[in-house]
């Protein structure tokens, strides 16, 4: 199952032209506001007809201007979950689910509707009228909504932007369910690099219309090129995780593979997999291995290859086991330790710098 | 009720008679027109505007009269139904209707249209997206959310409709009986003298016809609309 995209489209300030293939898993499409990135996903939904093009979904051609192909939203099978929710008003919440469930193919496998209320937890809001429900509440509802349409494919546009950092952290672990348990391939608007990093398998990221980069989740956040993009700040790695050890002072212990990480304690299964985001601007380079000093992860790694910023600071990809860090340090350091691609280094992570939000949840 | 006479009965059941068929003979073509009028980009959009709000800006005699010039026995469209179906519509209720539901119709559309206008196409978009075809987003989404419109506009239309008085009896006259509707029976009961009792019990039924229609659209409005808000 996977999406292929090549579209031009002339919109009011830029013109969209991109193409980028969406395997399974969660695409993410990243983007500054106005990149486009809804665009793509409207004319994906059939909401928008792009001026020329061709949008193949799993082989079959959904819109093609040449072959002049255009199947009509209601019967492209895609489940949109908007920004802003969308649900029916004039329903309440069993019959918003309900409305998903009949339209939906009948030959087509998916979630039943028990199914799908247990996963998102919304069985005490079934009765409730939609206009009463928290933000996070109608998104849950919405996600159920679109999945009981039984589609091929679901598209999310920026579900969590209009939500507190508390009711996101409510959504992101039965978005992170619903990709481990469903076999439904989804396109995720966002422009949020910690959204991203924990929901996404592949980034298309856009810049005015463009697809800049793309390719699997773990190469392009921790490309020292794409950092600019998602910010300085933002940049970061993300580091595929088993959980190892609770040990009874608070800390878990997890391996990757260059290494083991002790972070503040991470409610999961022993055993459980896990990803874990790491800024660039958490990471400390050591040339030797630092002795007597508080930190308590720290990863043998290799350079390999070295990114300089217009001010003060550079970023470093350092690859330690099969994964590669992003750490950002100035350049004097880097002259200093005469840091060079090739170089073994010691890369230093204070164990509370990881936040709560970086770790997935499964 | 041998105090209310029965030409006075006789026109009160017929105006009700005309004015219901009226309002919902024309509220398929009024929901369509207020749609197409809010949602639609066509050539003749001005046109169509312009047409269906004719009859509140033309003297209401001039409306009749192109009526029978239009719909009477020798009129165009009058004897092809003659011919077609049978049906004759001038001096007979059949025509009282046709004109209660033309001079109420641009009351019905205006009701509707900015019922429609004020959905959120947004919501039809998340509806058509979940599988419904255009026409299935209609009848479960557009027509639940603009449904106080509706009311608002059959109780604006049937008002109208029960107080129509020149285009009718220009198109459909007089006749006590067939085509004598409660306003052409207060007027005729005002032109004999010793008519002003009758007269006087007509405007008192038309005050509480009126008056029991208003009440009960804003009750139905009202549950409509609390329905529709979502809360």
């Amino acid at each position: 199952m996977s999406l292929c995209v090549a579209i031009q489209h002339q919109l009011a300030d830029f013109t969209l032209d991109v193409s980028f293939e969406a395997p399974r898993g969660i695409t993410a499409l990243f983007g500054a506001s106005g990149t486009g990135k809804t665009s793509i996903i409207n004319a994906v939904s059939g909401l928008l007809r792009p001026d020329q093009g061709r949008i193949i979904l799993d082989g079959e051609p959904i819109f093609d201007t040449a072959m002049k192909i255009d199947i009509p939203p209601h019967k492209r099978r895609l489940g949109y979950v908007f920004q802003d929710g969308r649900l029916f008003p004039h329903l309440s919440v069993r019959r918003n689910l309900l409305y998903g469930a009949r339209y939906a193919h009948p030959e087509a496998q998916g979630p039943g509707f028990d199914e799908v209320v247990a996963l998102l937890g919304i069985a005490p809001l079934l009765d409730r009228n939609p206009g009463l429900l928290s933000g996070g509440e109608k998104q849950r509802v919405a996600i159920g909504r679109a999945l009981l349409s039984r589609p091929r494919m679901l598209l999310m546009d920026e579900p969590l932007a209009a939500l507190d950092s508390a009711r996101k952290e409510e959504i992101l672990p039965f978005l992170e369910q619903l990709r481990e348990h469903t076999d439904i391939p989804t396109l995720y608007v966002s422009h949020s690099v910690a959204e991203v990093a924990r929901l996404a398998t592949s980034v298309v990221m856009l810049d005015n219309g463009k697809v800049t980069r793309a390719g699997p989740a773990e190469q392009v956040l921790s490309d020292p090129a794409t950092a600019r993009q998602f910010g300085l700040r933002e940049a970061g790695s993300i580091l595929p995780a088993t959980v190892q050890t609770h040990h009874p002072d608070g800390l878990t212990e997890l391996s990757v593979s260059g290494g083991r990480l002790f972070l503040p304690k991470i409610d999961q299964p022993k055993g459980s997999s896990t990803r874990v985001r790491i800024l660039a601007h958490d990471i400390m380079i050591s040339r030797n291995y630092p002795k007597d000093i508080s930190a308590l992860n720290i990863l043998p790694g290799e350079i390999t290859s070295i990114r300089q910023g217009t001010g003060p600071g550079m970023i470093l990809q350092i690859k330690s086991g099969d994964d590669f860090l992003l750490a950002r340090i100035t350049r004097r350091s880097a002259e200093a330790m005469s840091l060079k691609p090739g170089a073994h280094v010691h890369a230093v992570i204070k164990a509370v710098a990881v936040a709560r939000v970086d770790v997935a949840t499964r | 009720m041998d105090w209310f006479g029965q030409e006075e009965w006789q026109a009160v059941i017929l105006s009700l008679k005309v004015s219901v068929w009226a309002v919902l003979l024309s509220l398929p073509l009024g929901i369509l027109t207020a749609y197409a009028l809010a949602r639609w980009q066509f050539r003749g959009h001005q046109l169509l505007n312009g047409l269906v709000h004719l009859p509140l800006i033309l003297p209401p005699v001039v409306t009749g009269y192109l009526l029978l010039l239009t719909f009477g026995r020798r009129g165009l469209a009058g004897a092809w139904l003659e011919e077609t179906f049978g049906l004759v519509l001038a001096f007979r209720w059949t025509g009282a209707v046709l004109a209660a539901a033309i001079m109420a119709f641009p009351l019905m559309v205006r009701a509707i249209r900015l019922a429609i206008e004020a959905v959120d196409p947004k919501l039809e978009q998340a509806a058509s997206t979940l599988g419904a075809s255009r026409f299935a987003v209609f009848t479960t989404v557009t027509l639940p959310l603009i449904l106080p419109g509706v009311i608002t506009g059959v109780v604006l239309a049937f008002a109208k409709a029960m107080g129509e008085f020149g285009a009718t009896i220009t198109f459909v006259s007089n006749i006590p009986g067939q085509t004598q509707t409660l306003p052409s029976a207060i007027y005729t009961f005002l032109q004999v003298p010793g008519g002003e009792g009758p007269a006087l019990r007509l405007v008192i039924v038309s005050i509480i016809v009126a008056m029991g229609a208003l009440v009960a659209s804003e009750l139905l409005a009202r549950r409509a609309r609390k329905r529709v808000s979502g809360v």
